[in-house]
């Protein structure tokens, strides 16, 4: 704990990305420009949320990450020992136990309490991107409330796809005023953004961007009237704790066309396998 | 009859340079006026300074808005002009690619303005956009294309449904026919000849084609070097100019 100061960021640093979460907080949904740093690891790899996390950690919380939905992957181990190494803080799998998470894709199964901060990595905090390429005139758009634009990219899927085809990264209203990326978490997730009881945070690093939701804020996908907006998944239970209501990967298991759907959440799926559920492709 | 666009004493410069220069007149509903000009005479400043892409250095534009009646838009604010600028005034580009998405299929770019405003019904947006298709010669069934893969008239085709698809009341055209063949180009001027007279369009057409403006054009107005030289009836100053810039203007033109 000598050799760093305390979450790895100096504390002007971390005094300025508190004031753009706080302000981020104050305008649900707009992206707060932030001076964002230099940090030991590569950009796409989650440095807007690790420069998040470790402005809002105290040295009494505990900590836990994950990287869609796993606790086991590369990017959630390498940030986790991160902050075990430069903050000290207590570290967990369990969604329940934490009162920081840290998320790249996902949004925990279980339902997250006033105590906790969920902060997600962002890669392009900018909805409009890829419709309209110049930030001057995207801001523009923001500032005054101009998304017909963002219906122009649904129309475009239904046109070519028959349904809106777009799964992640699904734009949403919050607060009936910006419109907002929500990073690129499955649109099953969708649902569970708006009227959380935790407050989100989303830091996006190479953009330089944080934007927020405070708790119970209200969050609407977006969608037409003849084609409503549906939190879709893989229309399966899971294979090792037979789950229905969560969101599943598929796991290629052989070159024979094996493979098996499971909960992209281990720390849920571990949870009800302790607790007797069985799926049909359990050992 | 308050005239639907008044303009007064419109000036721009680019530092020493004038863009354009004391320019004055006013458009009445269902009017067409055309502006001729050589390259670089401040046509398409003036143009632009009307449609509010450019902010002029002094001078009023006054449009009579539905709501509030005649209003100054150099000074209104920046939503309520680009607000116009989505519902009562339409702009076509010399270039499609300029005033079309080419990423967008031809449906999306014509609904794009209805979404713009509000409709947040696909059925109807979809029926919208191909109906409008289908006024400007498209096939409906070219409706999920993307322009890309339309010819130069097709895409010009398209970026006048996609401009006229909310109704609006004033449409600037910037060389609506400039690099076109002229068979592509008598077909559009026919085309937009036919839409300017049934729904009652004003116009403002920027163009150095004179056949242009004597098939679409009430009246006329000839800029030289920034200024105002010559304005009058369509066929009045072409079969009569009065000016020397005129006079060399109407001479010009290449005979077949």
């Amino acid at each position: 704990m000598t050799d760093y100061n305390f979450a790895y960021l100096d504390e002007q640093t971390k005094r300025m990305i508190r004031r753009a979460i706080l302000k981020g907080l104050a305008i649900p949904g707009y992206q707060v420009p932030f001076a964002s740093r230099e940090m030991p690891m590569p950009y796409g790899w989650g440095t807007g949320g690790v420069q998040v996390s470790a402005a809002v950690l105290t040295p009494d919380d505990t900590f836990k990450v994950i990287d869609q939905g796993a606790d086991d992957t590369t990017n959630a181990v390498s940030i986790r020992s991160f902050f075990e190494r430069t903050a000290g803080v207590k570290t967990t799998t369990a969604t329940s136990e934490a009162s920081v998470i840290q998320t790249r894709h996902r949004i925990p199964e279980e339902p997250l309490t006033e105590d906790q901060i969920l902060v997600y990595q962002v890669p392009i905090p900018e909805p409009l991107r890829f419709l309209e390429p110049r930030e001057s005139e995207t801001r523009k758009m923001h500032s005054l409330e101009e998304y017909g634009l963002m219906h122009v990219k649904l129309y475009e899927d239904i046109s070519r796809h028959g349904h809106i085809a777009t799964s992640y990264a699904y734009p949403v209203k919050v607060e009936g005023r910006y419109v907002m990326d929500p990073s690129p978490i499955p649109k099953f997730d969708n649902p569970k953004l708006g009227d959380m009881a935790a407050i989100q945070l989303f830091g996006a690093g190479r953009e330089q961007r944080i934007y927020a939701l405070p708790p119970y804020t209200q969050v609407v996908s977006l969608d037409f009237e003849d084609h409503p907006f549906e939190a879709s998944k893989a229309d399966h239970p899971c294979g090792l704790c037979n789950a229905t209501d969560s969101y599943l990967d598929e796991v290629i298991m052989d070159d024979q066309g094996g493979r098996m759907f499971v909960c992209s959440d281990t720390d849920y799926c571990e949870a009800r396998r302790a607790a007797g559920h069985k799926g049909k492709d359990a050992a | 009859m308050t005239p639907l666009l008044s303009v007064q004493g419109i000036t721009k410069r680019y530092g020493a340079h004038i863009g354009c220069a004391d320019v004055s007149f006013d458009l009445y509903p269902g009017e067409v006026m055309g502006i001729v000009g050589e390259s670089g005479s401040g046509k398409s400043t003036l143009l632009n300074c009307m449609a509010g892409h450019l902010a002029p250095d002094a001078g009023q534009v006054v449009f009579d808005t539905r709501a509030d009646g005649p209003k100054d838009t150099v000074t209104m604010s920046e939503p309520e002009r680009r607000m116009l600028g989505r519902t009562d005034w339409a702009f076509v580009h010399q270039h499609a690619r300029d005033g079309l998405r080419m990423g967008v299929s031809a449906g999306g770019n014509v609904g794009e303005r209805l979404m713009a405003v509000g409709e947040r019904h696909y059925g109807d947006i979809r029926g919208k956009a191909t109906d409008w298709l289908e006024r400007v010669e498209i096939d409906a069934d070219r409706v999920d294309d993307r322009p890309t893969t339309f010819s130069g008239g097709m895409q010009q085709r398209v970026q006048i449904a996609r401009n006229l698809v909310t109704g609006p009341r004033l449409v600037f055209m910037d060389e609506p026919t400039g690099g076109l063949d002229v068979s592509v180009q008598a077909r559009l001027l026919d085309l937009l000849r036919g839409l300017v007279r049934d729904m009652g369009l004003s116009a403002s057409i920027v163009t150095h084609d004179l056949a242009v403006v004597r098939l679409l054009a009430d009246r006329l107005m000839v800029m030289k070097s920034g200024r105002v030289v010559e304005a009058g009836l369509t066929d009045q100053v072409l079969d009569d100019p009065q000016h020397a810039y005129s006079q060399l203007l109407v001479s010009s033109v290449l005979q077949v």
